[in-house]
């Protein structure tokens, strides 16, 4: 067998050209996704150390507005980001809210009724928090839809050099785990003509749970034993391997890093300038 | 890992596990076992045992024999992923790959087992063929070209309209296989180890696969091992076939020719469930009172009595007008907005189903078959149309259930209708046989007074006549999941009759089991629908529809 076709004649089911260095990866349309999923990475460590550092809505608030700003340049659209992050911007208005309700009371009153007080001080607690929750989790939650699995398995073990067992292991679990979703339903349907009732109280509906759980754990093993032979069977295991897909760093990925960087010396910066640096552990 | 033997072997160097080495193997290889035989951990006897048989290089070889005799044990074997690093497990004797004992050497045996999800390790089509030659230590650059041939030899190329990139869970069963198939060409193994790979496709997926494989070993020279209890596939495109007795080594060994023409080893192969050509089994006569219909009396002081349907077999159990179904949820939530749903798999479908019926659904993969299945078992919801049960089906205790079945409680719709999946372990809820079995008469309720439908006494009659009808009786008190894959289907359809359900749904029952199980089963439905209960089944087996005199419904 020799080869039939010159690399990159091809298109791609997205019908984009493929990627020189990995002839089953589409070339990626947005500069985020073109990244290598390890600069990206490295970019959000220096950003999320300063959020994590400090407690204020001024370092938060600089890294959402480049959060939002970049969304463009990620190629995700509004309504998918939306979609993915809702859990997320749920979560922050409820910690706000929260941190607002029970936070030490300064400054002017502005709501008090009964034992429910919202005062300027506790409000701005509550602004942070909130804040700092969507700056840490949304700039991720980009990196992680513009992320293809199985280009970060590639650049974490091409890369950064983490055992080839480990890391192609968890990514075919990962794979594993969609099918499980779709085998939790089917479990359900499955129990249902049994007559497993979902209904009644919630003593009986969480036991019904627990025994569809259990189930999809008996499917889950049983999948990941015959996925196992499969993989051995292939010659996975011990020693050296080739890789088929070259995981590259490029100028845009030093690009990427260096701008993780500068956004954490700028969020850092300018908190500190206006005086609103917090320092979590002061 | 060893590779020992590996120099007194000139001419067959392996490929070493520790350092990237180009390896050069041999076009085929040879197999010998010498009083071979393997005790699994924990188990008392052997899987195999006193096995001898010597496979020159490029044979093709059939492996038969009846369930239990231990062939998925020989050909994992043969590809090194028996767990000898149990200590509990026994190795008797040798077994060797070109001189070098199995399971010392990697990439040297490819191995394709039943299950085609299991077969796919990665989410791209072109990097889960590369697979195996990546683990081979094959240069990139060449890894690709091995990766196009291999699929364009499978016919998963580019002609195919299947591209590198294509997401691997939207093939289907047979591309799956084939697509394991092409993985393992891309390892270019001498030897190639089959392990039923048609048992869980379609008519047409079947033809595929063995048509890949056999243009793969023509064109390699690669030596093959099939199992496979489907003789017809496979008998005229091998050599040579091999009977494996349980724990009792190689019964015959001769040209399939040979060993099939009708005499004596021909009719104990067919004794022994295995499908020789051209041979349908007789449906088995059942009878029991445990397959007659459960019929209610609107009588209120006797509730319970049942009796032998005489007049309702013209009944309307269920009627669908303009059904459009689909998997995907009905009404959305809210985020899923963004994203048009999904066309459903059919639209405008008429359905009427009469007591004593027997239905076969068919139609190509992704035609929506089982979704069809579902739908009507009333365990999804239907997007479109009108599903009501009849009053035949409600009986006169149901009379006030809503009319769609999915809007029914589970246990009330446990005594109405059954339903059996594919898997049957999907199915198990309890801890044994026994259990299982008594779990729907225990759960079915009546609808309006919420008490028990069946006594203790009931219950337990029921499981008793069904576990002996089925052969299960000495099975009661084992656990399901630990049955064989035949008496796992006979549970599971046990447990779906137990409730006395009139209507009965099968999704592909009788996929991958052997001709015994098939000939109770068959015979199981057939007693059914004699006795005025109706049956629909989504199968692509044509002497299934046959004895069963089924009406087909084609679905496109």
């Amino acid at each position: 067998m020799t080869a039939v076709f010159p690399a990159g004649a091809m298109r791609s089911d997205q019908g984009v050209p493929f990627d020189p260095a990995a002839p089953s990866r589409p070339q990626r349309a947005s500069l985020l996704e073109r990244a290598n999923p390890l600069a990206k990475l490295l970019a959000l460590l220096p950003v999320t150390g300063v959020l994590v550092a400090s407690m204020d809505w001024v370092s938060s608030g600089i890294v959402l507005l480049a959060a939002v700003a970049l969304l463009p340049v990620s190629g995700i659209r509004p309504l998918e980001f939306l979609r993915r992050a809702w859990i997320l911007v749920l979560a922050a208005l409820v910690s706000a809210w929260g941190t607002a309700l029970v936070g030490e009371d300064s400054g002017a009153t502005l709501v008090a009724a009964g034992p429910v007080t919202l005062s300027e001080g506790s409000v701005m607690a509550g602004l942070a928090t909130g804040l700092r929750i969507l700056a840490v989790a949304l700039p991720g939650v980009m990196v992680f839809i513009t992320t293809d699995p199985t280009d970060l398995a590639d650049a974490l073990s091409q890369k950064a050099k983490l055992p080839a067992r480990f890391v192609l292991g968890s990514l075919a679990a990962f794979r594993l785990l969609a099918v499980l979703t779709e085998e939790w339903r089917t479990v359900g349907y499955a129990r249902r003509a049994r007559g497993v009732g979902t209904d009644g109280n919630l003593v009986h509906r969480t036991g019904s749970w627990l025994g569809q759980a259990f189930a999809l754990l008996v499917q889950a093993i049983r999948r990941a034993t015959r996925l196992a032979v499969t993989m051995e069977a292939r010659g996975f295991g011990a020693g050296e391997r080739t890789w088929a897909r070259e995981s590259r760093f490029t100028a845009l990925d030093a690009w990427v890093i260096l701008g993780g960087i500068a956004l954490a010396v700028l969020a850092a910066g300018l908190s500190v300038a206006t005086g609103s640096w917090n320092l979590v552990w002061a | 890992m060893a590779i020992i033997g590996a120099e007194q072997t000139p001419g067959f160097p392996t490929t070493a596990p520790h350092h990237c080495a180009p390896a050069a193997v041999p076009r085929g290889a040879r197999v010998q076992a010498q009083g071979w035989g393997w005790k699994h951990a924990g188990r008392d006897r052997p899987a195999v045992a006193g096995l001898e048989m010597d496979i020159p290089a490029g044979q093709r070889v059939l492996l038969v024999g009846p369930s239990g005799a231990g062939k998925s044990t020989v050909l994992h074997a043969l590809a090194g992923v028996l767990d000898g690093g149990d200590e509990e497990s026994e190795q008797t004797g040798t077994l060797l790959i070109e001189d070098i004992p199995a399971g010392q050497q990697r990439g040297v045996a490819g191995l394709v087992q039943q299950d085609p999800e299991s077969q796919v390790i990665l989410s791209r089509v072109g990097d889960d063929v590369a697979f195996g030659a990546e683990n081979l230590c094959v240069p990139r650059a060449e890894i690709w070209d091995r990766v196009r041939g291999a699929l364009q030899e499978v016919g998963l190329g580019p002609e195919e309209g299947i591209t590198l990139d294509r997401d691997t869970s939207r093939l289907s069963g047979g591309q799956k296989q084939r697509m394991a198939l092409a993985g393992i060409l891309a390892m270019r193994p001498p030897l190639v180890l089959l392990d039923e790979p048609t048992a869980n496709l379609d008519p047409e997926g079947v033809l595929e696969v063995r048509d890949a494989v056999m243009r793969l070993v023509e064109r390699t020279g690669a030596t093959l091992v099939v199992v496979e209890h489907r003789l017809d596939v496979w008998a005229e495109h091998v050599d040579r076939m091999l009977v494996l007795e349980p724990a009792g080594g190689i019964s015959h060994d001769a040209a399939p020719a040979e060993l099939l023409a009708p005499g004596p080893v021909r009719d104990e192969l067919a004794a022994a469930g295995i499908w020789v050509p051209g041979y349908v089994p007789e449906p088995v006569e059942l009878e029991s009172r445990a397959l007659r219909r459960v019929v209610e009396h609107s009588d209120e002081h006797d509730p319970r009595s049942s009796s032998v349907s005489d007049a309702s077999n013209s009944a309307v159990l269920l009627t669908g007008t303009g059904l459009s179904v689909s998997r995907e949820p009905r009404t959305p939530g809210w985020r899923r907005r963004f994203s048009a749903p999904p066309a459903p798999a059919q639209t405008d479908l008429d359905v009427e189903l009469d007591g004593g019926s027997a239905v076969v659904v068919t139609g190509p993969n992704g035609a929506g078959k089982s979704t069809l299945l579902l739908s009507l078992a009333g365990l999804i919801p239907v997007h479109a149309g009108m599903l009501a049960a009849g009053a035949a089906l409600k009986g006169p205790r149901g009379a006030d259930l809503p009319d769609d079945p999915f809007r029914w409680k589970a246990a009330d719709l446990v005594s109405r209708v059954g339903t059996v999946f594919q898997e049957p372990e999907h199915q198990f809820v309890t801890t044994t046989v026994r259990k299982e079995v008594l779990y729907g008469p225990q759960h079915a309720r009546d609808p309006r007074s919420g008490e028990r439908l069946f006594t203790d006494e009931e219950a337990e009659q029921m499981a008793d006549d069904l576990l002996e009808l089925l052969g299960l009786t000495h099975l009661g008190e084992m656990n399901p999941f630990t049955l064989s894959g035949g008496e796992k289907r006979r549970l599971s359809v046990a447990t779906v009759l137990a409730a006395g359900p009139d209507l009965v749904f099968l999704d592909e029952p009788t996929f991958g089991q052997d001709a015994n199980t098939w000939a109770v089963l068959t015979g199981l439905l057939r007693r059914l629908v004699a006795e005025g209960r109706s049956v629909v089944a989504v199968t692509h087996d044509r002497d299934f529809i046959d004895v069963l005199d089924a009406r087909v419904v084609a679905l496109r």
